[in-house]
């Protein structure tokens, strides 16, 4: 599963004349009240908390203080191909900025070597305007003229706000309970789990259950039919809805379950939907299930009698 | 927190224990879901069995975890489920490791809204890449837009420190072989045996300069920590761990403006708490000889997923070689993120609780490269 969200971020005074700078080919720290210079500046003094006393231009080649070595790179990072992590010390400055050395092999790199930006080749206003560090002694016609023909902002954009993407990538687990379930799906069976303590039918199964802490067990095949607990009326359309709106979404509560899940409720106008209402499942044609809950596409009202509001009121 | 004026003096419990302690085993990928319920409900039933409480006995709980880690929102109300939470409970969270829900849990009781507490923490790290994670608690504006991993802001710590002759890649190699060796008789381990520095220092580096045997493998479980009030404590253990310091002090977000070498938060935390920690560590000083320990520490559980980090916490907390460190095999044995912290606590209180020791001191850590740091020290009466 890829989780991805590009977070904006207002940069506010300090670090947005900072990047400010940076869109110009420009690096600027912060001078503190005791005249020590922060490159990449500080908005509020770690010690003092005070805001900088001033931003002063620092170079844009330096030291590196210490470094480690990155064999294969990771999504997101500076370089595609090896590189260097290093803490450098700009020229003018008394702090180190943390960033990437492109400096082909670890053998190339030591503590005390000097460094200069290598300029990404079109501003944004964020630190990628850094694109990376390279050592100075690299041999003209690679990354030095690259840094010559990086095109600087237009000077005086005030920059003010940032664009950070995150993407993240995750596998989930099913639990075994879960698991049991989604197989049972794939052969047109609802296995739901007792729980041993209250003796609650919980499907799908869970981890433990809620009320007693304790791990469900015990296999129930429950049937495809029940009530509609409660419901709702989607009127808003959203990005990747599947049924066009107005429609209803429906905790539906299988007859010998105890939890009712959300499903879709469809084959009868929104406005005649009813607590208590009876519904059956509608299945997918069979060539079409899968380990998943999709294999039912939706419920639809059998006609039948609705339920008494007191045989459901404890599961609402 | 205490607060003399608005608060009965007789509602004020001034002394807080451990009482118990459980976790579950390391595994390098658990079967249970991100929601932590899977692992965490035989955590709390040997932490419930081990102190004859129920949990209705239980009168505040507090938990330590990360959505970042479980990839989906709200994951410590899933987690929930793992309590059974009826009828109502009084539950808190902290987005940190478990030894902070601790330390909610310890105030918690101070102020006397709770007899007896349990702090849980758990990570399932499996289910994300945790190297890249782990860069989301970055300087979101400077720093996390690069992408630095956990593991090469540890190099550039580690490197700093090798330059400066605080500790040598040999040094950092017996940390792991001891700490493996330390492991064997620990159940929860994910790594434990016999293995000489000479041998770990021939593989190659993963970070230059770490190598896979310097960082903590990543694991998946879980912890919980019972507390109980002087009223409480000796009805549910026989010799519990009275904490009698729990600090904890952060530095700052900069890791170009911080000493890398030393970390002032771990030695401020340890004054804080009762034990000496340093005031005089400088870049590149060597350890003092004469290793003065506190007031009689016996023990120690310190929170160090790097190996040259147990260095640098020794000289910052001001551990002499009388102390016995991470008897557990400690986090490069195995570190759950988010209970590992808490674990630390748990371990050093069995020292107490088994009578292996009088006092002990407990490290949790977070942040990159040591930025915050929590000391608890805890001794039987």
């Amino acid at each position: 599963m890829e989780i991805g969200f590009d977070y904006t971020r207002s940069l506010g005074p300090t670090l947005s004349q900072f990047m400010a700078a940076l869109a110009q080919r420009r690096i600027l720290g912060a001078r503190d009240a005791g005249g020590r210079v922060h490159a990449p500046p500080f908005e509020y003094d770690p010690v003092t908390s005070a805001p900088p006393a001033e931003l002063v231009p620092v170079g844009t080649e330096g030291t590196v203080t210490t470094w480690s070595w990155v064999p294969k790179p990771l999504e997101g990072q500076p370089l595609a191909h090896p590189f260097a992590w290093a803490l450098i010390r700009l020229d003018g400055a008394d702090t180190a900025m943390l960033h990437a050395v492109d400096a082909g092999s670890a053998e190339a790199m030591r503590t005390g070597m000097r460094v200069r930006v290598r300029w990404a080749a079109a501003a944004a206003g964020d630190i990628r305007d850094i694109a990376c560090f390279e050592p100075l002694s690299e041999p003209k016609g690679r990354g030095s003229d690259r840094a010559d023909r990086a095109e600087a902002a237009t000077p005086g954009e005030p920059v003010t706000m940032m664009t950070a993407p995150v993407r993240l990538y995750y596998e989930h687990t099913v639990s075994p309970g879960e698991s049991r379930f989604l197989r049972g799906l794939a052969e047109g069976k609802l296995l739901g789990q007792r729980c041993p303590a209250c003796g609650k039918v919980y499907i799908p199964p869970r981890g433990a259950c809620p009320t007693d802490g304790v791990p469900t067990a015990g296999e129930i095949e429950l049937p495809d039919h029940g009530i509609v607990t409660t419901f709702c009326v989607v009127n808003v359309p959203y990005p990747g809805q599947r049924v066009t709106p107005p429609y209803v979404a429906a905790a539906v509560l299988l007859d010998g379950a105890d939890i009712p899940f959300q499903h879709l409720i469809l084959g009868r106008d929104p406005g005649e939907v009813r607590m208590g209402m009876r519904v059956r499942a509608a299945w997918k044609p069979r060539a079409e299930w899968g380990t998943t809950m999709e294999n039912i596409d939706h419920f639809r009202p059998t006609g039948e009698p609705d339920a008494p509001y007191e045989t459901y009121a404890h599961h609402l | 927190m205490k607060d003399g004026s608005a608060h009965e003096a007789s509602t004020v419990n001034e002394d807080v224990a451990v009482v118990g302690f459980a976790q579950s085993p390391v595994v390098r990928r658990g079967e249970g879901t991100t929601s932590g319920v899977e692992m965490l409900v035989p955590v709390f039933a040997e932490a419930m069995r081990s102190t004859g409480l129920a949990k209705g006995d239980i009168g505040f709980w507090c938990s330590g975890s990360s959505d970042y880690l479980a990839g989906r929102a709200f994951s410590f109300v899933q987690a929930v489920d793992a309590i059974g939470a009826f009828p109502p409970i009084m539950e808190s969270h902290v987005e940190m490791d478990g030894a902070w829900a601790l330390y909610e849990a310890w105030v918690k009781i101070l102020t006397g809204e709770a007899d007896v507490a349990l702090a849980y923490g758990f990570g399932k790290s499996s289910a994300g890449e945790l190297r890249r994670v782990l860069a989301l608690q970055l300087d979101p504006y400077l720093l996390a837009p690069l992408w630095p991993d956990s593991v090469s802001i540890a190099a550039l710590q580690a490197r700093l420190g090798i330059e400066a002759g605080a500790w040598t890649e040999t040094q950092m190699a017996e940390v792991a072989a001891r700490s493996r060796a330390a492991a064997v008789t620990n159940p929860a381990a994910q790594l434990s045996g016999e293995i000489s520095a000479e041998k770990l220092l021939g593989e190659p580096y993963v970070a230059d300069p770490l190598r896979a045997h310097d960082c903590a493998p990543v694991g998946d479980g879980a912890a919980a920590v019972i507390l109980a009030s002087a009223g409480r404590a000796r009805e549910l253990c026989p010799r519990p761990a009275w904490i009698t310091g729990f600090e904890h002090r952060i530095d700052s977000a900069s890791l170009g403006a911080r000493d890398l070498t030393t970390a002032p938060s771990a030695a401020a935390a340890a004054r804080a708490a009762g034990v000496p920690g340093r005031s005089d560590v400088t870049e590149g000083a060597a350890p003092d000889a004469s290793g003065s320990a506190g007031p009689g520490v016996d023990v120690a559980e310190l929170h160090a997923p790097f190996t040259h980090q147990e260095i640098l916490l020794c000289r910052a907390l001001g551990l002499g070689d009388d102390v016995r460190v991470n008897p557990s095999g400690g986090v490069l044995c195995g570190n759950p993120m988010f209970a590992a912290g808490l674990a630390r606590i748990g371990s050093a209180a069995r020292e107490i609780m088994s009578g292996r020791a009088d006092r002990a001191l407990a490290h949790a850590t977070s942040g990159p490269a040591l930025q915050q740091n929590l000391v608890c020290v805890m001794e039987a009466r």
